[in-house]
């Protein structure tokens, strides 16, 4: 048997090698790479993480379609769409920092799990540099977590929660839509000139992150301006048939009935209201009421004549009369032959975002973007004035106020605008209870690698 | 009192269509001994039967109207239905309005074509093979069509209106001397439950008044010495195959104003049908009916929010485990008197001893 000998000079020798040798690989990526995916090539990858099989598959695939035709401007192919409204004048039509943008695509399938391993994949296997999509707060939440660990940017697209830049926020993610805090604050006036102070609401909410947010946040707008509370009713996401819940809101004393509800949730539950006859009902004195908070226009385009006179908030909407609203509407309807949702108006404007921040902090370092995006103050790509508010990543702008149309000319003008609800009504404090309080913070930025 | 009677109400519908889809998978299962998950999606098949139609009948050619703008502000391309130029406006009109009705008419020859083509094609190969295989089998092919049906009409859901005298709902309360609006019912629904009696005394008449049922029955019970005395029964169940195609296809057609067409409404009832086929008894048809309407209303007792929490008061357990669950009872009560009766009764309600228990 034989027995090893080595003497002490020899073993501080040995180990010192051997430490060298393992550090070596580490010391190479360093310098290699200052952050995860940085672009070397001619070209730059995006990952563009949407739902498209699923409940969520219509919203999914329209933010694809406005992914693919902010890809073709951002290359300088197509009419340009919004980077000539675009106040920040960046952006040339030449790719990202000259590199030609390409790009992957996943289905999420409105789950938290595949969502993740989707954007893992996007990031490890493909390369992308930001991840961006989701038509589900849980979704955007998780998948928002994941970009934060592995040190890549995350521009949320869908999410409505008051979570995703409240207490679950993150300092690699950013959220150009609007929130369910904002919904309240913009809504609570509107239905007090319309409808009156005295007024007693039942809510039915669907029983996940963004209903709960959805509920509590139209609930304390709504009791500010003197409307009571009977009930807050939790449902099943999916239940399809609502009758048993719907059936017991005439009798409760309740005359509004408040459906927090998105999706094909929202359509079953508002048609299967109408159907009960709800709003021909007389309750204490006064006609019932519906009111909506999140609207889209292919929920609208669901809910079909049910949506009349409906009241509800959206983020955008294609009827706005801004040039950068009609030049988007241009690029989108020419292309695809309909107007744009405000889900695709979201998913354009995000990449741009993004692009031109890149841009104006030439490099893709995550960190030099979340710079540049922090505070950033921008016009043209829509709804107004906007600030990327640098405390938690949340973008603010004026909220649109809408209502199902008594007498559409056609499918798509489902909606009408009622009010343009002004940024400093829908604003709160980054430490709002709402929001996370004063425990809630962005964190450190990861750059990965 | 009114709260028990609109619940109650609120039961029948849904148990009206939880009967019609076990009631199919019970034919299937005991004619053929087939475990049909496809069965959901035959329901989900008559409901886009109903859209079809409805497509059908809206064919329209174009008309530019001057007057009006497009979303690209250019002249508004507006859609003329040639059953309004065929037969007038107000007759034209009304045939659209009774879309879903009507396409019961449209329904029936298509869900029969597709249950024979289904059991022909796919399933009869799969007769003497175990069980598992079975539902792989129509698992995956439930996953086939809907994917099909979804490529064809998006993952949105699709309104499909009831005809505009059906709107609105009847206030049973004032029939019954409570106050107005205490016990409202819509009328399709009335309609629904109406609709699915008709459908369910007209299978078991048919199979209990007709020489071809009798000799299904008999074939139920022994198929062997049925086909021994020279009967060609396997024509026979190919046939009953296609009949409970229909009768999840007409469930999903009527279904269609109360929950608008979406892909994946197959695969929602599908589950729960199967609970209610193994509660009422493997190859029982009353058993079926009867666990179908069950269940139905069992579960919209269990939605009701304020018994919940009055219960949850009463027994003072606010803000405990047992406040959550109680709360979210309606989510579970399906699967606990399953288990309830599972445990009490083995065989389901009316189930017969020796199906599915070699």
């Amino acid at each position: 048997m034989s027995k090893l000998h080595m003497s002490r000079r020899g073993l501080i020798k040995t180990g010192a090698i051997g430490g060298a040798g393992l550090a070596l690989p580490t010391i190479f990526t360093s310098s290699a790479s200052a952050f995860t995916n940085e672009p070397t090539g001619s070209n730059v990858v995006l990952g563009f993480n949407v739902p498209q099989t699923g409940a969520y598959a219509e919203e999914g695939l329209d933010e694809l379609r406005a992914y693919q035709l902010a890809v073709e401007h951002l290359n300088g192919e197509g009419d340009g769409g919004m980077l000539s409204t675009f106040s920040s004048k960046t952006l040339q039509g030449n790719g990202i920092l000259g590199k030609r943008v390409d790009y992957v695509t996943g289905d999420t399938q409105t789950k938290s799990d595949v969502a993740r391993a989707q954007a893992q994949s996007m990031i490890q296997k493909d390369g992308a540099v930001m991840i961006t999509g989701g038509s589900s707060s849980g979704v955007a939440v998780a998948v928002q977590g994941l970009c934060q660990e592995a040190g890549v940017i995350f521009m949320a697209c869908l999410t409505h929660s008051n979570d995703t830049t409240g207490k679950d926020r993150k300092k690699n993610g950013f959220r150009y839509f609007f929130n369910a805090y904002m919904s309240g604050q913009a809504l609570a006036p509107v239905l007090l000139n319309a409808y009156g102070g005295d007024r007693q609401a039942y809510h039915l909410t669907a029983d996940y992150t963004w209903g709960w947010t959805q509920q509590a946040s139209i609930q304390a707008a709504t009791e500010a301006v003197g409307w009571g509370t009977v009930a807050n009713v939790l449902t099943p996401v999916g239940a399809g048939d609502f009758s048993s819940y719907i059936a017991p809101v005439l009798n409760s004393g309740a005359d509004v009935l408040v459906l927090n509800h998105y999706g094909a949730d929202m359509v079953n539950s508002l048609t299967q209201a109408i159907q009960f006859g709800l709003r021909d009902k007389q309750v204490n004195g006064k006609n019932f009421e519906i009111v909506v908070p999140l609207y889209s226009e292919l929920m609208a385009k669901g809910a079909g004549a049910n949506i009349k006179g409906v009241y509800g908030s959206m983020n955008w909407n294609w009827q706005l009369q801004d040039a950068g609203t009609q030049a988007f509407v241009k690029s989108f309807g020419e292309k695809y032959g309909f107007p744009p949702s405000n889900s695709a108006q979201t998913a354009y404007a995000q990449t741009l975002l993004y692009a031109d921040a890149v841009t104006r902090a030439g490099s893709f370092n995550p960190c030099a973007v979340v710079e540049a995006l922090e505070g950033f103050e921008f016009d043209g790509l829509g709804v107004g004035p906007t600030l990327y508010r640098a405390e938690d990543h949340q973008c603010f702008k004026d909220v649109l106020v809408v209502r199902g149309a008594e007498n559409p000319t056609t499918e798509y003008d489902t909606l009408e605008i009622v009010e343009k609800t002004p940024v400093e009504q829908v604003m709160y404090a980054p430490d709002h209870e709402m929001f996370g309080g004063a425990e809630a913070t962005l964190g450190e930025c990861n750059p990965g690698a | 009192m009114d709260q028990i009677i609109l619940q109650f109400l609120n039961g029948l519908d849904k148990g009206s269509a939880y009967a019609l889809i076990a009631l199919g998978l019970t034919l299937i299962f005991g004619t053929l001994g087939v475990v049909n998950f496809a069965h959901g999606a035959l329901f989900m098949i008559g409901a886009f039967c109903a859209v079809t139609f409805g497509r059908i009948i809206n064919v329209s050619h174009e008309i530019v109207d001057e007057t009006k703008l497009d979303f690209l502000g250019r002249p508004l391309k507006v859609q003329v239905p040639y059953v309004k130029e065929w037969f007038g406006d107000v007759a034209g009109s009304a045939i659209i309005d009774w879309t879903v009705p009507i396409s019961i008419v449209f329904a029936i020859p298509v869900m029969l074509a597709i249950g024979i083509a289904m059991e022909r094609g796919l399933i009869k190969h799969f007769y003497k093979r175990p069980h598992a295989d079975q539902i792989l089998v129509t698992f995956g092919l439930a996953i086939v069509l809907q994917e099909i049906v979804k490529a064809f009409y998006g993952a949105n859901p699709i309104p499909t209106p009831s005809p505009a005298h059906f709107a609105g709902s009847l206030d049973f309360g004032l029939m019954l001397g409570f106050d107005a609006n205490a016990v409202i019912y819509p009328y399709w629904r009335l309609i629904y439950f109406l609709f699915s009696s008709v459908i369910i005394g007209g299978v078991f008449a048919f199979l209990q008044f007709t020489t071809f049922g009798m000799v299904v029955r008999a074939g139920m019970a022994d198929r062997e010495t049925v086909g021994l005395l020279g009967i060609d029964i396997d024509r026979r169940f190919t046939t009953m195959f296609g009949i409970a195609a229909i009768v999840a296809g007409l469930a999903g057609v009527m279904y269609t104003p109360i929950l608008s067409p979406n892909y994946h409404m197959g695969m929602d009832f599908l589950v729960l049908s199967f609970v209610v086929v193994v509660v009422g008894g493997m190859g029982s048809l009353p058993g079926a009916v009867a666990a179908g309407f069950l269940l139905g209303i069992l579960q919209s007792f269990a939605s009701n929010s304020s018994y919940k929490a009055a219960i949850v008061d009463a027994l003072s357990l606010k803000d405990t485990f047992l406040d959550t669950f109680i709360m979210g009872l309606d989510q579970i009560i399906i699967y606990l008197v399953a288990i309830v009766i599972l445990l009490t009764r083995p065989r389901g309600l009316l189930g017969r001893k020796g199906v599915m228990e070699e």
